[in-house]
């Protein structure tokens, strides 16, 4: 048997979420160039949309169906992720670094007695073994990791990966769903009312810091946020001020990690634990009156000035440039 | 109720980042150590269930002498006991769940409590890994913790909003900005923690699951542009330039 990587999935609303489409397209480059099968594993009541995966790479399509899977519990899920390991011989699990990736990749690993890399930016098969990269120390460093363990297991951070189309035979096989006794489950999902996509995976980002005085004039930042296809975040000075701005808007290091290909921080200034949470960013742009705030190192476009006028600028320039996210 | 806090020693954010001469690990020379943040708002969690309903709360670290710092602290704040396990706690996640886990395994405890990530290290597994190894039920990245009869109810962040997970006791909680401010250590609370013990135990022998092979500083962000003109001509100036050097949109 061809020793197998096997990717899971995450459905929603029938389609596959747009980090495991990354995921699976970095898996399907790994088994060609380890000479292995690419298995994509979903799991729930239904993983009716989960023949998509055969668009991105997915030579065997997994599906673990059934009521004990109608919502998410992380020890059952982690059953299904290690017996699904063991059955198929797999030797490298990956998933998305997403609320579930991180809460069901480690239990899995622990199950499966085997290493395990969290949030990483960088994959590689050597000599057969996964090896995988990751930011430590608030993105002060990168830790290359390589597993002991014959099994290894990583999750990979949202918007670093290209998602790619790679057309493969997307066999089907249904997997049976272990019994349990569900130690926790999802009672209920408490969503913001905004149908925006999260911090974490979009890919225009405009963040406002204390320099912004105060919450309602955020409305600025919605409306260039708006006008580039993006979303609005803050920095833990804005968010903690008393402004109604909720922690999860927060970027940084008890905030969200974010890796968009284009961040606008406005009227922040720049503090180490803001950079832990945006420094993957592909394009950093800054607009803040001190021209010594130590954002500027990090920028590559900084604008010295009064957000309060650049802002609305932007917007208008936008809008007259018909620029909308790609 | 008894509680256990498995709190870790990490390198303070602002310490300057210098890899060993192995070039693999940090240099120890000047980092400042501190107890990770998210670590502080387990503890607090569980003092508060302390102060709520009454509740024996543990505290634990995985290392050497200098995390007797960590737990004196938390003895301070308000902990009742203070366990140094020894044993490696900077390394593999997967290595120090199985010491936790050992150790925990017979003591009868009902939560148990740590931050949802070391600071630094990032790798959100020891939570989770201590929750399987354990063979209990978990909650991640929790904001909002209610205890009932045997029972949790958790609010955990997720993409877009938060979720609500329910289980049995024992459970794992990991914690996460938002779940409590946490306080101050008082006179009266340093002074008592002066008159605590720390129980020193060998941590069980542990396997490795991956390790760090290499330690490298990111390359130089090559120095950036500085827009000109007024606010109207840099906002102009800016669009073009993603445009078309960034390629953005
Ligand atoms: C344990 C810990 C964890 C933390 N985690 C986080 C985190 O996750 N995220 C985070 O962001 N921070 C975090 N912090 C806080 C961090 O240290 C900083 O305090 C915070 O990032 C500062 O936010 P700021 O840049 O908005 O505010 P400030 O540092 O006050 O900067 C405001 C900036 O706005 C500029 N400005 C003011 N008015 C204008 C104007 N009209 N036009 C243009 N510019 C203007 C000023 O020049 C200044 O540079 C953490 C701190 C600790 C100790």
């Amino acid at each position: 048997m061809t020793s197998m990587i096997l990717v899971f999935c995450e459905l929603k609303d029938g389609q596959i979420r747009k980090p495991s489409l990354e995921v699976l397209s970095e898996g399907r480059r790994l088994a060609d160039a380890a000479g292995k099968q690419l298995g994509a594993l979903f799991a729930g009541a239904s993983c009716a949309g989960s023949a998509e995966a055969a668009k991105y790479g997915a030579d065997v399509i997994l599906t673990a169906e059934g009521p004990a899977l109608t919502s998410y519990s992380s020890d059952v899920f982690a059953a299904v992720l290690a017996e699904a390991v063991k059955s198929k011989g797999a030797t490298v699990l990956l998933a998305a670094a997403t609320a579930v990736g991180k809460d069901v990749a480690p239990r899995a690993a622990a199950r499966l007695g085997a290493g395990y890399a969290s949030d990483v930016t960088g994959l590689s098969m050597v000599d057969g073994k996964l090896q995988a990269v990751r930011p430590v120390y608030a993105g002060k460093a990168f830790a290359t990791t390589s597993f002991a363990s014959a099994v290894q297991v990583a999750t990979t951070r949202p918007n670093v990966f290209p998602a790619a189309e790679k057309a493969a035979a997307g066999t089907t096989e249904a997997l049976a769903v272990p019994a349990s006794d569900f130690k926790s489950v999802v009672k209920e999902i408490l969503a913001k009312a905004s149908g925006k996509v999260d911090l974490s995976e979009a890919n225009v980002i405009v963040s406002g810091g204390r320099g912004m005085k105060d919450g309602a004039n955020f409305k600025i930042l919605e409306d260039l946020a708006d006008a580039l296809g993006g979303v609005v975040g803050a920095s833990r000075a804005a968010v903690d001020a008393g402004w109604g701005l909720p922690h999860s808007m927060q970027v940084g290091q008890t905030g969200k990690v974010v890796s968009p290909t284009l961040y606008i921080a406005c009227g922040i200034s720049g503090a180490i634990q803001h950079i832990a949470g945006m420094s993957g960013s592909k394009f950093i742009v800054a607009i803040n009156k001190d021209p010594e705030a130590p954002i500027f190192k990090l920028a590559d476009y900084g604008i010295v000035g009064d957000l309060f006028e650049v802002v609305p600028e932007l917007t208008k320039a936008a809008k007259a440039m018909g620029i909308g996210s790609n | 109720m008894k509680i256990l806090v498995a709190l870790k020693q990490v390198p303070d954010t602002e310490t300057k980042i210098k890899v060993a001469a192995d070039g693999r690990s940090l240099d120890p020379a000047d980092v400042k150590w501190i107890t990770s943040p998210y670590d502080e708002y387990a503890l607090e969690e569980a003092i508060r269930i302390k102060e709520g309903k009454g509740a024996e709360v543990v505290a634990l670290s995985v290392g050497g002498d200098s995390v007797k710092e960590v737990l004196k602290n938390a003895l301070a704040l308000g902990a009742d006991t203070a366990v140094l396990l020894k044993g490696d706690g900077q390394g593999d996640a997967f290595a120090v769940a199985q010491m936790i886990a050992a150790y925990a395994k017979d003591k009868g405890f009902d939560l148990i409590l740590c931050g949802n990530k070391g600071l630094g290290g990032d790798n959100a597994a020891m939570g989770p890994m201590l929750a399987e190894l354990m063979g209990i039920g978990q909650a991640n990245v929790v904001v909002k913790l209610e205890l009932g009869e045997g029972t949790f109810k958790a609010e955990r962040e997720i993409e877009g909003g938060t979720e609500i997970v329910e289980g049995a006791l024992p459970a794992v909680i990991t914690a996460q900005k938002g779940l409590n401010e946490p306080r101050y250590a008082s006179l009266k609370g340093i002074m008592a923690a002066k008159k605590k013990t720390i129980e020193e135990v060998d941590a069980a022998p542990a396997t490795t699951g991956a390790q760090i092979s290499a330690l490298a500083l990111p390359p130089e962000r090559p120095a950036g542009r500085r827009l000109e003109g007024d606010a109207a001509a840099q906002a102009q100036a800016l669009l073009q330039a993603l445009k078309d050097e960034a390629k953005v949109f």
